[in-house]
This record gives structure tokens, sequence and C-alpha cells, in this order.
């Protein structure tokens, strides 16, 4: 029984079983524990190199994974676009091979291109871990997204998750419904049809297209934030008008059947997708997320970073020898 | 380079026992069909192996006052309950109990690459000058314990650490040596399987070999 793996690079939920993202959310339950420590480290990682190359903006999910690594004991560095030598000109390749140069281990990459991680995983020795390609994928914020669900209820098997807002820009909504849907969830959207990917249906998802429906089938509501800084216009009349519309406000969760679980990537906009008095709510677990993100980060790293496959294979066939 | 050679040939050798030693032995008990098992100690001689356990536990802690069990998992953990049960009926003092996976503090990671699964961790008392005895199930490496010490010393610093194990099975590659042993097996190039009742259904401790 070979136990399963992860391979070299972590770059989407597309293309891992459900047998791998299992494996992923139970490696990230004891590295919950670490970071309850009053020292809050362990030397899992100590002389593995991670640079960290956020060529977009970035405060949770970079910070989150420089926690992780350094709570593993990785050495990290980290480059942003601004201020390096991808401003003069330089191409992802030539950066990456630069690096590796230097004998690093690991790339962790946030990129505005979908596909980037994949196109420099397969350029590079390294492993690759995409923190957000584009529109394309985020793959760790739908993994830890998943724990939180999984925390809370027995299973994910068979529960009703609508992600909610702007499907059409978020890698975080793509993430969340290939992993939804491997582990036997039912999953919707819900949002104006300008922000809806044409489509989405193919993916085995239902569209709601209003609030009021998508909470009353829900058990758990994903709501992501309006990446006004990926829309150029008129994708909504306003801000305003969206939150009447399709905010999540304490007076359409009251009206719901059962209570629901309010998961948000963040950052938030209060008042926006969702009511202040929602986000701070009991059934709000939004910062339980950001907790489970560092443990997930960790786990991913953890699993990445094992040794060489030569290596355990005939290490596996010593120990049959030995026991027969 | 050479050292490192060295070193991996010494893991491989003993790679068997290095996962008893993790209790992920499981994952061989698969192909036991070949294999010819002798018991070295049935459930009634375990009994008597943990009660002597327990006793000399006390005596090395000076009491129950400051004393604590950390079992290793997994079924480290286990005989730490049972020992604690023994200490509690005879002494009437409940002994802080905790339990370590030492998966994150292994040296081969780079050799074996990563335990799919880690175990819990959970030591729910300031350990800081208590007397911790380790409590496992088979002392073989070492390295097992050495992650554990360097793990312990992440979570304060006690006035005192020893070490208990039910089986002593020799062939050390570091210098680590048990305070409380209830029993020494000799038994080279053969798997020491403990197994327990609360994960393996039946208390035993066989000695696992080629038929031929």
């Amino acid at each position: 029984m070979t136990p399963p793996s992860l391979g070299k690079d972590l770059l989407g939920l597309e293309k891992l079983t459900a047998e791998q993202i299992r494996l992923v959310l139970d490696t990230a339950e004891p590295f919950k524990e670490v970071s309850e420590r009053a020292i809050k480290k362990v030397p899992t990682l100590r002389g593995k190199t991670i640079v960290n190359l956020f060529f977009e903006a970035s405060t949770r999910t970079r910070i989150s994974f420089e926690f992780a690594q350094k709570r593993l004991s990785a050495d990290t560095v980290n480059i942003s676009s601004t201020g390096s030598s991808v401003q003069k000109g330089e191409t992802l390749v030539d950066t990456a091979r630069n690096l590796e140069a230097m004998r690093i281990d690991m790339v962790v990459m946030r990129h505005p291109s979908s596909g980037a991680a994949k196109f420099l995983a397969e350029r590079i020795r390294s492993n690759v871990i995409n923190a957000g390609d584009g529109q394309h994928e985020h793959p760790t914020q739908g993994l830890l997204d998943l724990l939180t669900i999984r925390d809370n209820f027995d299973a994910i098997d068979g529960l009703k998750v609508c992600i909610c807002g702007d499907i059409l820009h978020s890698r975080v909504a793509r993430s969340n419904i290939w992993g939804l849907l491997k582990l036997g969830a039912e999953v919707a959207v819900c949002g104006p049809q300008s922000l809806l990917p044409r489509g989405i249906e193919g993916l085995g998802v239902q569209v709601f297209h209003r609030i009021e429906q998508a909470i009353e089938w829900s058990d758990v509501l994903n709501i992501l934030r309006l990446q006004l800084e990926r829309m150029s216009a008129g994708y909504i009349p306003s801000l305003r008008e969206y939150y009447r519309v399709f905010g999540v406000t304490m007076e359409r969760l009251e009206a719901a059947p059962k209570d629901l679980l309010i998961l948000h990537p963040g950052p938030m906009n209060r008042g926006v997708e969702i009511d202040s008095r929602v986000a701070d709510g009991p059934h709000s677990v939004i910062l339980s997320q950001v907790t489970n993100g560092v443990a997930v980060r960790m786990a991913i790293l953890y699993l990445l970073a094992g040794g060489e496959p030569a290596l355990a294979e005939a290490a596996k066939r010593t120990n049959r020898e030995g026991a027969e | 380079m050479r050292v490192c050679i060295a070193r991996r040939s010494i893991s491989q050798r003993h790679g068997v026992s290095a996962l008893t030693d993790v209790a992920a032995a499981s994952n061989f008990r698969g192909d036991m069909g070949s294999m010819h098992t002798r018991t070295l100690l049935d459930s009634a001689a375990i009994a008597k192996a943990l009660e002597r356990i327990s006793r000399e536990i006390v005596e090395l802690a000076g009491g129950t006052e400051h004393l604590a069990l950390v079992g290793i998992q997994r079924r480290g953990v286990e005989l730490a309950e049972r020992v604690a049960k023994l200490i509690s009926q005879r002494e009437g003092a409940d002994v802080p109990r905790g339990a370590m996976d030492i998966t994150l503090y292994r040296d081969d990671l780079q050799t074996v690459g990563p335990r799919p699964i880690v175990g819990e961790t959970r030591i729910p008392f300031d350990i800081d000058g208590l007397c911790v005895v380790i409590v496992d199930d088979v002392l073989y490496t070492g390295r097992t314990v050495r992650a554990a010490l360097d793990q312990l010393a992440d979570f304060g610093r006690p006035c005192r650490i020893g070490l208990a194990v039910l089986v002593d099975r020799g062939e050390r590659e570091l210098p680590i040596q048990a305070d409380i042993i209830g029993e020494s097996v000799n038994a080279p190039g053969k798997r020491v399987d403990v197994l327990v009742s609360e994960v393996d259904g039946r208390d035993a401790v066989e000695l696992v070999e080629a038929s031929e």
C-alpha cells in the first residue's frame, strides 16, 4: 500500500484526488496544536530555504505562509514585484532560476496571471506552491475553508455549501468548488449575473440569483469580497445597490430555516457583501479560517518537503527484507 | 559524504524497528503469512511488568507529588494511561498524563519522507519543575527517545526526565538508556511487536521472524 502523497507541487485543487485532499486536512490537525504551544516551533524543516515570491499585494496569505514556514524552522525570504529585478524586465523563469542558483528548496508564488504557478513548476526543480494565480486557483485558501467547514460538521459529504458574491474574479471560488465537490458536498453559487462566469453550471454547481434562496438552501455560506480592483467598470450598479440585493444581513439569516455557518476569505468589505453583525456573529468562523490557514500551510510545506522518493522506496524495500 | 551514506545504511538496516518505535508497524503486519511468531510476554506477564514499572516510576520520582507521565504515540500513550491507573489505585494520586507524537522531530525526513499522518501531541500541564517520565513500548535505536527529549525541551524545563519502556531490545544507535525496563530482549534481525488491547484488541509482546 503506497500512502498518498502530493507530488512535487501544489498548484490547485482541480487536479487533486479526494484522498490527497483528505491527506492534507488530516495532516493539518496536529499542526494546529503547534501554534498553541508557548514555543511555537518544531524543527521539521530546519535547513530548508523557501522563497515567497509575491507579484500581487497580499497581507493575510503571505503572513500566514511566513508563520507556517517559521514555525517549521524553515529559512524564508520574501520578494515582492515592486523594488525587485522584476521591475527591471526580468522574466519569471529567469527570476526563479537565479533563486535556484542560490540553492533554494521551495517557492511560494502569487501571480496575477492564471496558470503562472504551473508554468513555473514545469521549469524549476524546487517545489512550487500556488498562493493564488490570477482568477484560476488559490488552493491553500480552498483547503483551509474545507478544514474550517469540517471542524464544524461531522463530514463535508452531503453538506450544502453556497459561494456568494463575485464568482467571476475569484480564484477562491474555483478552488472551493473543486475541493467541495470532490469531498461530496453539494455546491451552489449566488451572485449577480454579471459576476457569474458563463457556463459555471458545467462545473456541477447550482446557481441562485437571489440571496434569499441561497440562504434557504444552504448549510454553509462562503461569502466572497467584491474584487473592485479587478472590475474595470459596469459589473454592478453601486455598492449600496449590491448590499441591498445581495448583502448577507442578519435579517436575511434570521429568516432562514436553520443556522448557517458563515465563512469569508477576507479582506471583508463590511456593509457591502456582509453585514457587520453577521461577520461578528455567533455563526461566523472567519477568524477560525485564519487560524486554520497557518495549520493547513504547515501541512502543505511538510508534505511537499519530504525526502527523495527513490530513497523512500529503498527504505521500504529494506524494511520488507528485514522483516522476512 | 561518506558519513551520510553510512548513516543511511544504518537506518535502512533497522528500518523495521525504527517503524515499530514510532508505532507505525501496523503497515507491515499485513505480510505475516510467511512469519514465525513467538510470544515473549502474554497479557498476565505484561500486567505484572506494568505493575513493577509503576512502582519503580514512583520510586524514581520520589513520590507522586511532582510526577507526570508522557506517552509516545501510539502504544506508549496507552501504556502511560495504564501505569497512571495503577499508580492512582495504589497511591490514590492522579498523575498528570500527556501524549507526544515525535514525527516532527525525526531526523530522517530527508531520507524516508514525511510520515503521512502525524499523531496528536497533548501536554495539558506545565512541565517546568516536574519529574516527567517518558513511557514507550519498545526502546531500540534510541532515535525516537532523542526526538522526544528535544520535543519535551520545547515544552519547558522539567527538573528531571526519566524513561520507562516495556521492552528494551538493545542495539542502540545513540547513547540513550532507559531508567525502567519491563523486559530485555535480544533479537538481532528480528521484529519485536508490542500489542495493546486498546489499539490491537489484545495484550502481547511477540517476536516475529522469518519461518525458514
